[in-house]
């Protein structure tokens, strides 16, 4: 298992620098210019110099290997640097966004915890609100609960989060007024009652990403235990006397989560990039919120330093769930 | 309370804050402002940005020499008097001019203001590595002198009857000297500190920066005027969307002000009746417009060739075409559909500074399909078979490109069928504005390539002398190969007579003549059916009802009087 892990490793360097030089690439030919959403009375000279002073006068391959380098070496260190306080970043240049002339790094150090928070937070109640269904549906198949179920998960799954997020505000902030319309990222939790402000403005946005992610997994939840009730061993277990909670919470649901487990482990990169949509909607300004802007301005540094980390993060989930498929399921072996 | 907040057109300032009131409050005494910008602010370092939202929230923080109040007047800031030829302070030459500092002015870290702040900001901008937004304010400058402590002469390298650029408004304003001076040219973006935090004359200090996340401001503690500002501090959030932002000040009521409305007017309208608040509207020079292409765009003729002047349009070369297809349109439509109250038809080049709006041009404002029908029947194109005219085996077709936004794809419906009305056939076509409005010379699809027949969007110039942004139209200053696809005559017109005009307007001082040769220009130019003024558009901001003091300024920041807001008390 060790040493397949490492292989993988291993492999996945190849992959994402050849990741990185596409996106980087891609990007770099886009069309799309930073002094493109600058008012029109900044004359075309100015812009000339502002666009050189971005440093898009060198050659595309020497910006490349600048930004790897600062990507993958000074970045990361001054990000340990400000964490920790050791005195070990190098000195010199940093990636720079072209929107706040100030270093990417620090931006996304700013943004995660938001996103971590909110959408960490829908995906972690998404789950919990999936599994008991997912499993409840499934045993209980084509009862009213079920057909709840798949009524609501539908719903959930077909109704995209800017319909449900306005919705949301609309009933909860603007008509009942329990919630807050607007995420405040200041607000610092010291005492009860700011912790009870903090879940207030938290539960709009973590209510409607966990809904979607809900639906999406019960479903999958509910596939696979239908999968395994109708197998062989369900029946033997239930022959041999075992109890229905036990044939069920212990043989068929361990089985059963293996593919769930797969499904979560590889959506956990989306966690990081956060809900773009309803963080604009809801105001909390996360990583996907910060990316979607940059897009709009055309801030490449800022866009490829956020997509090249989401890639670096499916990478490594992909190879966690595998890992994680060969402890769940003794009959997968690697070696 | 609610008329004191009615602050729709310019004339409200005068009945702001009756004068009982205002011995009451002091310093700090309104408590917290919350403001939302949903498109967040990137910097505090408005040379850097160039935007409007990060030039709006510095003028809090930074401030110019002088800068324009709500009527477009020249205001003293952090000078006792704005200089002039009559009191000396413009020299008779037009060459100079002196502004002498207010007496006693410090920075917000308690260090007095110097002469040498304004020289080095001046060098700041200039760096030619620095890249600096504003850096045209500085344009035909010879050098700027500090004369002693308090007194700047500013030398331009030749006649100047407009000396008010550099110093003057939210976009040209004064560092200091001690915390940029080692921030110049290419070390400019490394000063990240001084960046989010630059230290001010203005009302507010700067306390916490996120980038396109959110600015805590608090009063400066040696502002000059001592009772001033009434908000202690300012939660100038950023994010989300235009209707969010709405949505907070008019119906929840968690925001007190929201820059930048740009939403559909029943949408506005709609959210208005939550009862909060007031929309805030005025209207500056900013004005959506067609540009006829006077160069035949055809992808038949050779690279270099296509789009130049050396190939006049085989079409809208025909100024009876021209207005016909300026008859043809119905602009008050246009205005209610898409802008409502946040609009005005307009048929001038110049629509502000209101002195400066021609009076003569507003036969255009109704819908004449007749007439527009006969002038295509004189220019001799018939009716095909399919209703499209054509003449010499040419049909009436045009390509109308625009940047992609919902406001001007209903545009471009409107405008198509009033085409197609006159038996003009219009081919729609959308950009995305990051293209449409960059300057890329490789792309085909800006708009200073300008490959089509028509295209539609809106310009403005900064400040209240249009002298600059007539001069874009002056033979010659149209984007063409050899200056890499750069200039703004963007319709390339040409027109001697015009030049010779624009030649005069530059050299003339005295305010009034300069007023009657602007309508002159803009009578020609639009008389001429050079591009076909649309709707005016209005500034649009959102206040909730408790909040007093508000002016609103489209000659300068929004936030131009942000010491004097306060909290109204019921």
């Amino acid at each position: 298992m060790l040493s397949y892990t490492l292989r993988r490793l291993a492999f996945a360097v190849p992959t994402v620098l050849i990741i990185s030089l596409i996106v980087f690439l891609m990007l770099d030919m886009a069309p799309g210019d930073p002094t493109g959403s600058l008012p029109l009375t900044i004359p075309l000279e100015v812009r000339e110099q502002i666009r050189i002073s971005l440093g898009l006068g060198e050659p595309v391959m020497i910006r490349y290997f600048k930004w790897l380098y600062m990507m993958c070496v000074t970045e990361p260190l001054h990000i340990v640097q400000g964490m920790t306080g050791w005195n070990i970043a190098p000195e010199g240049p940093r990636i720079l966004s072209w929107q706040t002339r100030s270093p990417v790094g620090d931006i996304i150090v700013q943004r995660v915890p938001q996103t971590l928070w909110v959408v960490g937070m829908g995906y972690l109640f998404g789950i919990l609100i999936a599994l008991p269904i997912g499993v409840i549906s499934a045993y209980r198949q084509y009862s009213w609960f079920d057909q709840v179920g798949t009524f609501v998960s539908m719903i959930g799954f077909s109704v995209p989060t800017f319909f449900t997020g306005v919705v949301f505000i609309l009933i909860f902030a603007v008509w009942l007024g329990w919630f807050p319309s607007m995420y405040d990222t200041t607000h610092v939790v010291r005492d009860w009652n700011s912790f009870v402000f903090q879940a207030k403005q938290i539960a709009m946005p973590v209510a409607v990403l966990a809904l979607y992610n809900a639906s999406q997994i019960s479903r999958f939840m509910r596939a696979s235990m239908l999968d395994n009730l109708n197998q062989d061993y369900v029946r033997t277990a239930r022959a041999k006397g075992l109890g229905e909670k036990t044939v069920v919470l212990v043989h068929v649901l361990r089985n059963s989560m293996i593919p769930v487990v797969t499904v979560i482990a590889i959506g956990i990169p989306t966690v990081f990039t956060g809900a773009i949509i309803t963080e604009q909607i809801f105001r909390v300004n996360g990583l996907g919120d910060a990316l979607i802007r940059a897009i709009y301005v055309s801030d490449w540094p800022m866009v490829q330093t956020i997509t090249f980390i989401f890639a670096i993060l499916i990478v490594l989930f992909n190879l966690i769930a595998d890992v994680l498929y060969g402890i769940l399921d003794p009959r997968i072996r690697y070696d | 309370m609610t008329t004191r907040m009615a602050l729709l057109g310019t004339a409200a300032a005068i009945v702001l804050a009756p004068a009982t009131a205002l011995a009451e409050r002091e310093r700090g005494s309104s408590g917290n402002l919350n403001v939302i910008y949903w498109q967040a602010v990137s910097t505090m370092n408005p040379y850097l940005s160039g935007g409007t939202k990060e030039m709006n929230a510095a003028s809090i923080v930074l401030e110019p020499l002088a800068r324009f109040d709500n009527m477009g007047e020249l205001t003293p800031w952090l000078v006792d008097e704005i200089p002039t030829l009559d009191n000396g302070g413009v020299a008779e030459d037009l060459k100079s001019i002196t502004w002498r500092l207010t007496e006693g002015l410090l920075w917000s870290d308690g260090t007095p203001v110097t002469s040498a702040d304004v020289v080095f900001s001046y060098e700041y901008c200039t760096h030619p590595e620095g890249g600096c937004s504003y850096r045209d304010r500085f344009a035909g400058i010879e050098r700027v002198e500090a004369v002693d402590d308090l007194t700047i002469t500013v030398h331009f390298e030749d006649v100047t009857p407009n000396p008010y650029l550099p110093f003057v408004g939210a976009g040209s304003v004064v560092i200091q000297q001690a915390q940029f001076q080692d921030c110049l040219g290419a070390r400019a973006p490394e000063c990240t500190d001084a960046n989010f935090a630059p230290i001010g004359t203005g009302p507010y200090v700067v306390t916490n920066f996120r980038p396109n996340d959110v600015i805590e401001f608090t009063a400066n503690e040696n502002y000059r005027v001592p009772t001033q500002p009434y908000f202690q501090t300012i939660t100038w959030a950023g994010g989300g969307d235009a209707t969010g932002a709405a949505r907070a000040v008019f119906q929840t009521g968690e925001m007190d002000y929201a820059w930048n409305l740009q939403l559909a007017p029943e949408v506005i309208t709609q959210m208005e009746s939550g009862g909060r608040g007031q929309l805030l509207v005025d209207f500056g020079p900013l004005m959506e417009r067609i540009e006829l292409n006077f160069t035949d765009p055809s992808p038949d003729l050779p690279d270099g060739e296509r789009g130049t002047r050396a190939h006049p349009h085989p079409i809208l070369s025909d100024i009876r075409v021209r207005e016909a297809l300026s008859r043809a349109i119905d602009r008050e439509l246009l205005t209610e559909i898409g802008f409502g109250p946040m609009g005005r038809a307009t048929c001038n080049f110049i629509v502000a500074p209101p002195a400066m709006a021609s009076p003569n041009n507003d036969n255009c404002l109704v819908q004449d399909i007749d007439r527009a029908n006969e002038l295509l029947d004189e220019a001799g194109w018939e009716r095909g078979p399919d209703g499209i005219r054509v003449k010499d085996g040419q049909r009436l077709e045009l390509l109308f490109q625009t940047s992609t936004n919902a406001v001007r794809q209903d545009f471009q419906a409107l405008i198509q069928q009033d085409w197609r009305e006159i038996g003009v056939d219009t081919r729609l076509r959308n950009i995305d504005a990051g293209v449409f409005f960059g300057s890329d010379p490789g792309s085909n699809d800006t708009y200073l390539k300008f490959f089509a027949d028509v295209q539609m969007y809106a310009s403005l110039f900064e400040g209240t002398d249009p002298t600059p942004h007539l001069e874009q139209r002056r033979c010659g200053r149209e984007p063409q190969p050899s200056t890499q696809w750069q200039g703004q005559n963007i319709n390339r017109y040409c027109n001697e007579e015009y030049d010779a005009l624009w030649a005069e307007l530059n050299r003339e001082p005295d305010p009034e003549r300069r007023q009657e040769l602007v309508i002159a220009l803009n009578d020609m130019f639009v008389q001429d059916y050079a591009h076909l003024p649309l709707v005016a558009r209005g500034r649009v901001s959102a206040a909730s009802n408790t909040i007093g003091g508000i002016v609103l300024n489209v000659w300068d920041s929004e936030h131009w009087n942000q010491a004097e807001w306060y909290r109204i008390e019921d």
